[in-house]
């Protein structure tokens, strides 16, 4: 099976043959969003909103079989790529491989530009909190 | 008179660039303007030549910035038709002349009971002081509701008009929306039962001739930085009356006359609420962007900038899935917009990829956004600088993003 930084490689690869045109960037992440399996809607709850993200983001986890299953949300379409980015980057890994990963495929498709700084927070806290949750889970698992 | 568009941007070094491999289009002016060479030059002259205290230091370089500094305050008296200057009061922005009102004239007329008006298309800095103001007091903040295209809706607003009204806090030209308030209407319907008006010209200064004696305004204020002058700098203007009645606002240099560790005498307005060392350069750099406006003409600036406001509107009204925002029948050049199935973020991500620069979210209007059932819009407004090309380039590439989601 791949690993975290084979999937990574993957998506700096295809964010490549899109060249450095932002909007094609940004068109291509919005598409990806698209793709993003429906939010279970008993999730969409304050609890499991991210904080210090401007647009809004939900983000739940669970554990199954020793692996985190991840899924969120957001109300914008950029957003929303990103999340999918990521989960499909960190998905169905243990938590330790999520919290050795070395999450650098962001500023590698060129997004750290884009974004801005208040994305860009936004964004951190969406990976600290994909983390936090593994973090729980191994302490699960190791109890 | 026409203007010469191209003339005039050749006075704006910041517009010669590119964002993002495009030619910079800059449609966020509802936010700050750019500023002309002149006030670049005025504010490192300052620094080069003339650096030194005002008012107080009995040298040459300290006679010349005061001079200088004294010289803003008369333009900014006639850009606003103030009987004086001592009338001008200088803040840091719009945000502090409000608060200064809030804390000054509130503590000395404003009591339990009283009721303040303001409407549901206040910033957030219109809003908040009044809330503070309130809760300190226990005066009553009343809200006179709009319509949906953005108007004012005026019985109500005589409705809510009572003996009781004290103040009134409105703005002159909404940010989020563009509409402009029939103030005079206002001010005279406030003053037949004793209220007092602030006009937050915050959006107003720069694009509409005001006259504050013809207005009959109470209270007048506005930042430099909307009107091509420097940031950190804003305007009171008030009645000396009230000014005069009204305690200072912070205590330090400047605004005594006398101190003794007994008991403190104030200086004259305006110099009582002009505290510490002001903003010394950028008053004297807020000069030459006072003359280039005057020199301009207030009248062709809101001619050319209503020019692109209506064609930004024809060449967009086709298009599939953008929504205007607010359809008042007074607006200044602010064309504020949604896209059916997109976030106003998204959109701004993408105009931004163009070199395009534009504002999203709730322009700091919360209750009015709430008010429209919206999560924020997309706002493009316009100064003397911008061109029609430049609105053709942005119909264009918000048609593109609009047809993502609008098939």
């Amino acid at each position: 099976m791949s690993t975290i930084a084979d999937i990574q490689n993957e998506i700096v690869a295809e964010f490549e043959i899109l060249g450095e045109d932002r909007e094609s960037t940004i068109f291509y992440i919005m598409e990806l969003g698209g793709n993003l399996e429906p939010y279970p809607e008993s999730f969409r709850k304050d609890e499991y909103t991210i904080q210090g993200c401007q647009s809004k983001v939900w983000l739940v986890a669970e554990e199954e079989g020793g692996k985190v299953i991840y899924k969120a949300d957001s109300n914008t379409d950029i957003t929303k790529g990103l999340i999918s980015l990521l989960i499909r980057v960190l998905n169905q890994r243990s938590p330790k491989e999520i919290l050795e990963a070395d999450l650098d495929f962001i500023p590698r498709i060129g997004m750290g530009n884009i974004l801005g700084s208040q994305r860009s927070n936004g964004l951190a806290s969406m990976m600290n909190q994909m983390k936090r949750y593994a973090l729980a889970f191994q302490t699960k698992q190791n109890a | 008179m026409s203007i010469q568009v191209n003339a005039i941007r050749s006075l704006f070094p910041i517009l010669h660039q590119e964002v993002n491999g495009y030619p910079l289009i800059y449609f966020d002016n509802a936010a700050t303007t750019q500023k002309p060479q002149v006030v670049l030059d005025a504010l490192t002259q300052y620094y080069e030549k003339d650096n030194s205290n005002i008012h107080r230091g009995a040298h040459t370089l300290a006679d010349r910035a005061t001079h200088k500094y004294e010289e803003t305050r008369e333009s900014v008296r006639a850009l606003i038709g103030a009987r004086e200057s001592a009338e001008v009061i200088f803040t840091r922005g719009t945000t502090e002349s409000i608060n200064l009102v809030a804390k000054t004239f509130g503590s000395k007329f404003i009591q339990k009971g009283d009721e303040i008006l303001i409407s549901t298309l206040e910033h957030h800095s219109n809003i908040v002081p009044w809330q503070m103001l309130c809760e300190q007091t226990g005066a009553i903040l009343k809200v006179i509701p709009i319509t949906d295209a953005g108007e004012l809706v005026m019985e109500e607003f005589e409705k809510l008009l009572s003996s009781k009204t004290k103040l009134i806090s409105i703005v002159h030209a909404s940010n989020a929306l563009g509409t402009i308030n029939p103030a005079k209407k206002i001010i005279d319907a406030a003053h037949a039962v004793g209220a007092k008006v602030l006009l937050d010209g915050a959006q107003s200064a720069s694009h509409l001739e005001v006259d504050v004696q013809e207005l009959d305004c109470d209270f007048f204020v506005f930042s430099a930085h909307k009107l091509y002058g420097p940031t950190g700098l804003g305007v009171l203007y008030g009645k000396r009356e009230l000014l005069e009645a009204m305690p200072p606002f912070l205590g330090g240099g400047e605004m005594i006359r006398e101190v003794t560790f007994e008991k403190t005498t104030y200086n004259t307005i305006p110099f009582k609420f002009e505290a510490g060392t002001p903003s010394i350069a950028e008053v004297i750099a807020f000069k030459p962007a006072l003359d280039f406006i005057t020199s301009t003409g207030k009248t062709n600036i809101h001619l050319h900038e209503n020019d692109l406001l209506q064609y930004a509107a024809e060449l967009l009204q086709d298009v599939k899935g953008i929504i205007p925002v607010g359809t008042a029948a007074e607006k200044i050049a602010v064309y504020s917009f949604t896209i059916k199935g997109m976030h106003p973020f998204d959109v701004g991500q993408l105009l931004d990829a163009k070199g395009i620069a534009v504002r999203t979210g709730h322009h700091c209007t919360q209750p009015l956004m709430h008010r429209l059932g919206l999560e924020g819009t997309v706002r493009a407004s316009f100064a003397i600088y911008n061109t029609r090309a430049e609105v053709e380039v942005f119909a264009q590439a918000l048609a593109k993003i609009a047809s993502l989601k609008n098939k």
